[in-house]
């Protein structure tokens, strides 16, 4: 594995190759790489999706199978689940590349580090966010969630968690160079989550009491540009302090 | 000579042996004067102010918990101050205050939030409510654990001085979220009465407010000085291999040389 990368962004002459056809062929070779890299690994890709089904399949064994209850709590306990389910993921998502070197290569190569940590942000997001959000129907049909706030929650969801995945990217910038950081990054992420978690459940409250919900939607749509222009930037200089020793 | 955009007391004091000797001196008086003050300001407020019309003397505990909340948020705001001067200009002595801001931040927080729950009890009849205001305090409480958690997990204090530098001005964006929460929702927490700017528009009696603004002014200053000592020790750890941290232990340089830099 550690070779593929080399021969993807590691050599020099791949690097000079990459200066030549600039900041679009790199961001490409880098997602092809991590697709591969996750490919080659595709039973890790269902850890996620596995931990959502099972936390999902509690939920009515914990809280009694009474349907209009399940109903009312659904919208909210699948917004957390997905949260939780993310955090596993977030915290490798820059540690095999600051152990084997390739940050150091990012950092010397000619494109921008923000640019190629929003890069990793979307081939993160695809790989182990995108299949959680594909399989809401099935979470919602198990806590029967109404058939009407579905398309509520994917859309909040599909605003929520690329705003999420951005700001644990900077975090797990910060915590990659740490010594520990498993129970860490949750307790950085829970300050930076709640506005996120408070947007996506009003939409899909409102939506499950037939009031209007566009505006929380749009609150998270203004976040999520505010974090795609700014959290690579901050996430760029957090891997700097990573990197350096 | 470089050219220099700061005056030179500030490079005089960035640097760590005059600044451990500047604090010392200055930190007993404002130690002083920061208990003076909470003794006149806690006089004011618990025996001298009347009662209010309303809450009779429950509201008294405004003495503890509104100078703590001003605190929890003006020592975020230094925090992230010193956490940008040490990211952008690396000085060692911006990262220790930085660092040595977190701990106090949390504790004035973790009393704000404590005092609010225990007038909240016979005010509104409950601890705890998830209220906008109450929420966002409790978020920057668990903002400061962060940084504290953050820094503590490097082997590198300067590098975790960084790192959680960052973090700090990555969490300010929930400063505005607290102070002007109670204005933006519509909450359960009583609105501003105290306004600096204009002081006509402030809604509380002026045998209250005194007391209040000399608790707030002993609290910055137990701020400071409490800063100044933790700085102090932070510094004398961080430079526990320097020259001049010997000088002062020891007066003797020891053989081994073991001491982490």
């Amino acid at each position: 594995m550690a070779s593929t990368a080399q021969s993807i962004l590691g050599g020099a002459s791949v690097v000079t190759t990459a200066e030549r056809a600039g900041s679009f062929a790199a961001c490409r070779a880098l997602l092809r790489r991590d697709f591969v890299l996750a490919w080659r690994r595709r039973g890790e890709l269902f850890l996620p999706l596995l931990y959502a089904v099972i936390v999902a399949a509690l939920f009515p064994f914990a809280l009694g199978p009474d349907p209009e209850l399940l109903a009312r709590i659904a919208g909210g306990v699948l917004l957390v689940i997905v949260v939780l389910a993310m955090l596993p993921a977030l915290e490798s998502m820059f540690r095999a590349d600051l152990d084997d070197g390739t940050l150091e290569q990012w950092l010397l190569a000619p494109q921008p580090l923000a640019l190629l940590a929003l890069t990793r942000v979307i081939a993160h997001w695809l790989m182990t966010v995108l299949p959680l959000i594909v399989v809401m129907p099935l979470l919602g049909a198990l806590l029967n969630l109404p058939v009407k706030v579905l398309p509520v929650l994917i859309v909040a969801l599909l605003l929520a968690t690329p705003l999420l995945a951005l700001l644990g990217s900077v975090l797990s910038a910060l915590a990659a160079g740490a010594r520990r950081s498993g129970i860490l990054l949750a307790l950085m992420l829970l300050p930076l989550a709640v506005p996120v978690v408070i947007f996506a459940a009003g939409a899909v409250a409102a939506a499950q009491s037939g009031m209007p919900f566009i505006a929380p939607l749009m609150w998270l749509a203004a976040a999520l540009i505010l974090a795609i222009v700014l959290a690579p930037l901050a996430c760029a200089a957090a891997l700097r302090i990573a990197v350096e020793t | 000579m470089s050219r220099s955009y700061l005056p030179h007391w500030m490079h005089w004091l960035g640097s760590p042996p005059n600044f451990y000797r500047f604090a010392g001196v200055l930190r007993p008086w404002l130690m002083a004067v920061a208990l003076i003050g909470a003794v006149v300001g806690l006089y004011g407020g618990l025996v001298l102010a009347p009662p209010d019309y309303q809450q009779g003397d429950a509201y008294r505990i405004i003495f503890i918990h509104v100078p703590s909340a001003w605190m929890s948020l003006f020592i975020y705001a230094t925090m992230a101050v010193a956490g940008l001067v040490a990211l952008v200009w690396r000085v060692k002595l911006a990262e220790v205050i930085a660092m040595e801001c977190a701990p106090i931040g949390a504790a004035f927080t973790l009393v704000t939030l404590v005092t609010g729950s225990l007038w909240g009890k016979p005010m509104w009849g409950t601890w705890w409510t998830w209220d906008a205001r109450l929420t966002s305090e409790l978020v920057l409480l668990f903002l400061y654990l962060g940084v504290i958690g953050l820094y503590n997990a490097f082997e590198d204090h300067r590098r975790g001085a960084r790192a959680a530098s960052l973090l700090a001005l990555v969490g300010i964006v929930n400063l505005p979220i607290v102070h002007y929460s109670v204005q933006w929702w519509n909450t359960l927490h009583q609105g501003t009465t105290v306004n600096f700017l204009d002081p006509a528009r402030s809604s509380i009696a002026p045998s209250m407010l005194w007391p209040l603004l000399v608790m707030a002014l002993a609290t910055h200053l137990y701020f400071f000085a409490s800063l100044l000592g933790r700085a102090r020790t932070g510094l004398l750890s961080l430079e526990s291999g320097k020259q001049w941290v010997r000088a002062l232990v020891g007066g003797q340089p020891t053989q081994t040389t073991g001491a982490p830099t």
